[in-house]
């Protein structure tokens, strides 16, 4: 049996897959890249229900629970109210402005960017649908 | 109903610069002079930032409620409170969102939420507003009000500290929170309440948590929801009224019709909008519109109830939107919206 497995392990690899492997990233470099990932994730997940997010104790999970109703996959689109096409950042500081009475963060703010790591790690798995009302 | 429709111009008139949510259930009986109708406030969250310093947008919502509430014509025979006047349930949060109610003309009964308890057991809450259990009789109607947010001694003792218990159990989608249920307490003393009730006499029965399973995650859930349901299922008229889920739901399982109110404070999004878990709405629920963010008191509301023969009419007060109004309907047995079910209007899709 271990023979006929071997056998057939190499037979994957030569025929089955039919591409170049040398290149290939390695398992750890993959799971590498997916901790960095959920690292941020899960400071994201820590920014989206801090009470010093903004200046009034409300935070987004409030309104957002699982970052619910945010629709990241619809981003960029058409905001009427904002009179442009705006990408999810933009809507992620007209909530901390208003809702939280808060100061805007930077678009490249590494904050900024973990929020929107928890959003669409929340939304996982769902078609994009850029413009989408 | 025309008393109704002058209520709701004069509210139009009101809303007209900002929006407020309210919502009014009607119950019927055979004698026309038994019908009446109350008001249904809940889930206002009333948040201290410090001091004398509270978020407004919240204090604006339940204000509006009020206000409108204060309007009905006809005038209401009372008003429910659904639960949730504070966000984490301190004194200075319970008492603020207490002096924003006392503005109301009329006896007010109140149900206990989980924001309003898990600081300090709800202490503080029964200080102010008394029994955290209990019913009454009103023109023919048995209603009871029950504490359905508790859960096991065991996870409500495992807290370092009642802020951190209240942390953890305010986080709708924390992961370490725990089921709600009414439990052994309640529900024996619910079985000795209704004992002396006749089958006949309709029952009306107001609990924070939806008394059916509809979403584990959001705690859009009553633990023991079936055993209740089944201590309820000899009377030939049940509605269930609850707050806690920010949003339009209205179910019928077997006698007993259940009914949502809308927050004053905000709305919260349907769980298919979460796609990362399963749920189990019910498939009668014709959703609420989405929410425009861009209008703070959007998908907010309050709602009046039409009592009428043990059936309940409801009329949700929507600043934003069209007001959305649920009848029994005699030919389905069932509540349905006026306008989305009966007429077939298309309602907004939520994703």
């Amino acid at each position: 049996m271990k023979l006929l497995t071997k056998i057939s392990l190499v037979g994957c690899l030569l025929f089955g897959a039919n591409v170049v492997i040398a290149d290939e990233f390695t398992q750890e470099t993959v799971d590498e890249a997916h901790a960095e990932f959920m690292s941020v994730v899960e400071k994201g997940r820590g920014l989206f229900v801090d009470p010093n997010l903004g200046s009034n104790g409300v935070v987004c999970a409030q309104c957002h629970p699982n970052g619910a109703n945010t629709h990241p996959e619809t981003y960029p689109k058409f905001q009427k109210q904002l009179g442009k096409v705006a990408p999810l950042w933009e809507m992620v500081n007209w909530c901390i402005r208003n809702p939280l009475e808060g100061m805007e963060l930077d678009a490249d703010d590494p904050d900024m960017a973990a929020i929107q790591a928890y959003i669409h790690y929340e939304r996982r798995g769902v078609a994009l649908a850029p413009g989408k009302k | 109903m025309t008393s109704r429709r002058n209520f709701i111009k004069k509210a139009g008139v009101l809303a007209a610069g900002s929006a407020l949510p309210l919502s009014v259930v009607e119950l019927s009986h055979a004698n026309t002079e038994d019908n009446f109708t109350f008001a249904f406030i809940s889930d206002s969250h009333i948040q201290q930032i410090k001091g004398n310093q509270f978020v407004q947008n919240w204090d604006r919502g339940l204000q509006r409620a009020v206000a409108e509430a204060n309007l009905l014509d006809p005038k209401p025979d009372f008003i429910m409170y659904g639960g949730d006047i504070a966000q984490i349930g301190t004194a200075a949060e319970i008492d603020h969102g207490l002096e924003i109610m006392s503005a109301l003309r009329g006896k007010t009964h109140y149900v206990m939420g989980e924001h309003d308890y898990y600081l300090d057991l709800g202490e503080h809450w029964s200080k102010r507003l008394g029994d955290q259990y209990y019913s009454f009789d009103h023109k023919g109607v048995h209603f009871v009000v029950l504490n359905s947010i508790v859960t096991t001694e065991e996870w409500t003792n495992k807290w370092s500290s009642g802020e951190e218990r209240m942390g953890v159990m305010a986080g709708l989608d924390d992961p370490r929170g725990s089921p709600f249920m009414v439990g052994d307490v309640q529900r024996a003393w619910l079985e000795k309440d209704l004992k002396a009730i006749d089958d006949a006499t309709p029952i009306v029965v107001f609990s924070h948590s939806p008394l059916q399973k509809l979403f584990a995650n959001w705690n859009f859930w009553t633990d023991d929801a079936e055993q209740i349901q089944a201590i309820l299922g000899r009377f030939d008229n049940v509605n269930v009224f609850y707050g806690h889920v920010h949003q339009i739901q209205y179910n019928q399982i077997g006698n007993i019709k259940f009914h949502s109110a809308m927050a004053t404070a905000w709305p919260w999004p349907y769980p298919n909008s979460y796609a990362q878990a399963t749920n189990y709405m019910p498939k009668l629920t014709v959703p609420m519109n989405r929410a425009d963010p861009f209008f703070e008191r959007d998908a907010t509301g309050w709602q009046f109830i039409d009592i009428h023969s043990g059936k309940a009419d409801l009329q949700y007060i929507l600043p934003d939107n069209d007001d959305r109004k649920l009848a029994y309907n005699k030919d389905t047995g069932r509540p349905e919206d006026t306008q989305y079910q009966v007429k077939q209007k298309a309602s907004q899709k939520h994703y």
